[in-house]
């Protein structure tokens, strides 16, 4: 179904990085109201409302929740249980709910607060049951475990080096250090993510991302109704999702994942090639799986990702400019919503907002998130309307 | 283990007597793991249960520096092992120099307590004779 008519028209994102003063909801809903006064709209305009649920803080009827604290009372609630690809499946859910007649103007809200309300206790719990619960966890894996397997197997395939995979925290850094919003800006060298302290070899702790509190929303709606509205606005232009497994160990191909899927149905919809891509938002959760999307999105060729993210491309001034917020490496990754800002940003560079690290051109932006353990993917294209 | 059922109590009956236990289709005969109530391949019923070799060979592995919980004494080396018969799991690789560990190294099965966990299939390396 053509999705072009589902236009972007509201962004917000709450205070970021260490938010002491308020706790997961409360920033929910200053992203929900955010990003509606952003569109434009009044509260009461708004008829739906999706949310991903807080692990700090997990609540049952989580949309329902946040749509009540609010004071709205939308005919359309939807509540996504996980983390990573949901981010954009959201998107998704939220054009097929104006497609199909549940909901006219929708709002995609995702907050929490791990780095500030999460307890030790709570944080050994979330980690300890990702796994599966038979025959994965009693050998206490880790998540960054989980994702070195999978760097170990590029290096044994491709001769990546760690060096390379320590390119994606360069290249983070690289973008942090313009962006005021960004929770770490130091700019890094190859050496320092090298030298960092050990987490599950070959992966270091600067190979891994970092842990936030903040929030932040978007609103959709119909293109025709976009026309009335404040911001010119962004249209999605393709979509597409692949899932291969959910454990790594019932993984076939720890190196080739569902992006390879996921991106080729975004790309069809749209109608355009990976070079068509000027901006790439990309789910940098470990360094691997930054590099392996980039492989499997179809920026370079398979097994090329360490040499690509050596050469520079991916930093400011390259020939794809990936994640120029900082991505989760960096700006802000307060567990399930992570990808939320990579969208954000995108928005902000489309309206010309990004201040010094402001894209020349920007026609065509690339999202792609995914949870699990590279288990299952989502990419999104965005475009300008016509 | 808490909330084992059934089908995985056989699985874990197998680990009691030392024996690492997979199931076969009888239908398509491929083997999985884990253990299923449908085969994957065929989505038949009809599976049996059958000892594997306990031999197997090294996917990918990683050293874990920082452990899960103070239950798990780092380091300590994850591994997804690939079993004779054409299957994965994860386990842990069991008395071996982390340093020499590689990337398609033989291994073969010994049942042993990780964590706070009952005996679990974990894996050595085989010492060439």
């Amino acid at each position: 179904m053509d999705l072009s008519n589902i236009a972007i028209v509201g962004s917000f994102e709450t205070d970021l990085g260490v938010v002491t003063d308020r706790g997961p909801m409360a920033l929910g809903v200053q992203a929900t109201l955010g990003a509606i006064a952003d569109a434009g709209l009044k509260p009461s305009a708004i008829d739906g409302l999706i949310t991903c649920n807080s692990l700090v803080t997990p609540i049952m009827y989580h949309a329902e929740a946040t749509a009540e604290y609010c004071g709205l009372t939308p005919g359309h609630c939807l509540s996504v249980g996980t983390g990573g690809g949901t981010t954009y499946t959201a998107l998704r859910y939220a054009a097929a709910a104006i497609q199909t007649g549940l909901a006219s103007t929708v709002v995609v809200s995702m907050a929490d607060s791990m780095r500030s309300f999460m307890t030790r206790d709570r944080a050994m719990a979330v980690q300890s049951s990702s796994g599966h619960p038979h025959f994965e966890q009693p050998y206490g894996p880790t998540v960054p475990a989980y994702y070195a397997l999978i760097a170990r197997a590029h290096m044994d395939t491709f001769g990546t080096t760690e060096a390379q995979f320590a390119e994606a925290m360069v290249s983070s850094r690289a973008w942090a250090h313009q962006n005021p919003t960004a929770q770490y800006r130091e700019r890094v060298t190859v050496d320092d993510v090298l030298a960092s302290k050990p987490i599950a070899d070959p992966l270091k702790l600067l190979d891994c991302s970092i842990v936030s509190d903040g929030g932040a929303a978007v609103v959709l709606t119909t293109l025709e109704r976009a026309r009335d509205l404040p911001h010119a606005p962004i249209v999605l232009k393709g979509y597409g999702e692949g899932h291969h497994y959910e454990h790594i160990s019932q993984a076939t191909d720890l190196t080739q994942s569902a992006a390879a899927d996921s991106g080729k149905a975004a790309f069809e919809q749209a109608g355009i090639q990976p070079t068509d891509i000027d901006l790439a938002q990309l789910y940098d959760c470990f360094s691997p799986a930054l590099l392996i999307q980039l492989e499997d999105l179809g920026f370079c060729e398979k097994g090329a990702g360490g040499a690509f993210l050596a050469s520079g491309a991916t930093q400011p001034g390259g020939k794809l400019p990936v994640n120029t917020h900082g991505g989760m490496l960096s700006h802000c990754h307060p567990g399930n919503p992570g990808a939320i800002f990579g969208l954000t940003e995108a928005i902000r560079q489309y309206r010309g907002e990004a201040k010094e690290r402001q894209l020349p051109h920007l026609e065509h932006t690339l999202l792609h998130a995914q949870g699990g353990i590279m288990s299952s993917h989502a990419t999104v294209v965005l475009g300008r309307a016509n | 283990m808490a909330g084992v059922d059934q089908l995985n109590q056989v699985y874990f009956d197998g680990v009691a007597d030392g024996q690492l236990r997979i199931q076969q289709c009888k239908d398509c005969a491929a083997y999985q793991f884990y253990p299923r109530v449908i085969c994957k391949h065929c989505s038949s019923e009809h599976l049996s249960w059958t000892a594997a070799s306990g031999r197997g060979q090294v996917a990918s592995f990683t050293v874990v520096r920082r452990g899960v919980s103070a239950a798990f004494e780092a380091p300590y080396v994850i591994a997804l092992i690939d079993l004779e018969e054409g299957v994965r799991m994860m386990s842990h690789l069991v008395d071996v120099d982390p340093e020499q560990v590689v990337t398609g190294m033989a291994v073969t099965v010994l049942f042993r307590s990780v964590g706070e966990a009952d005996p679990q299939p974990v894996f050595t390396p085989v010492v060439a004779s």
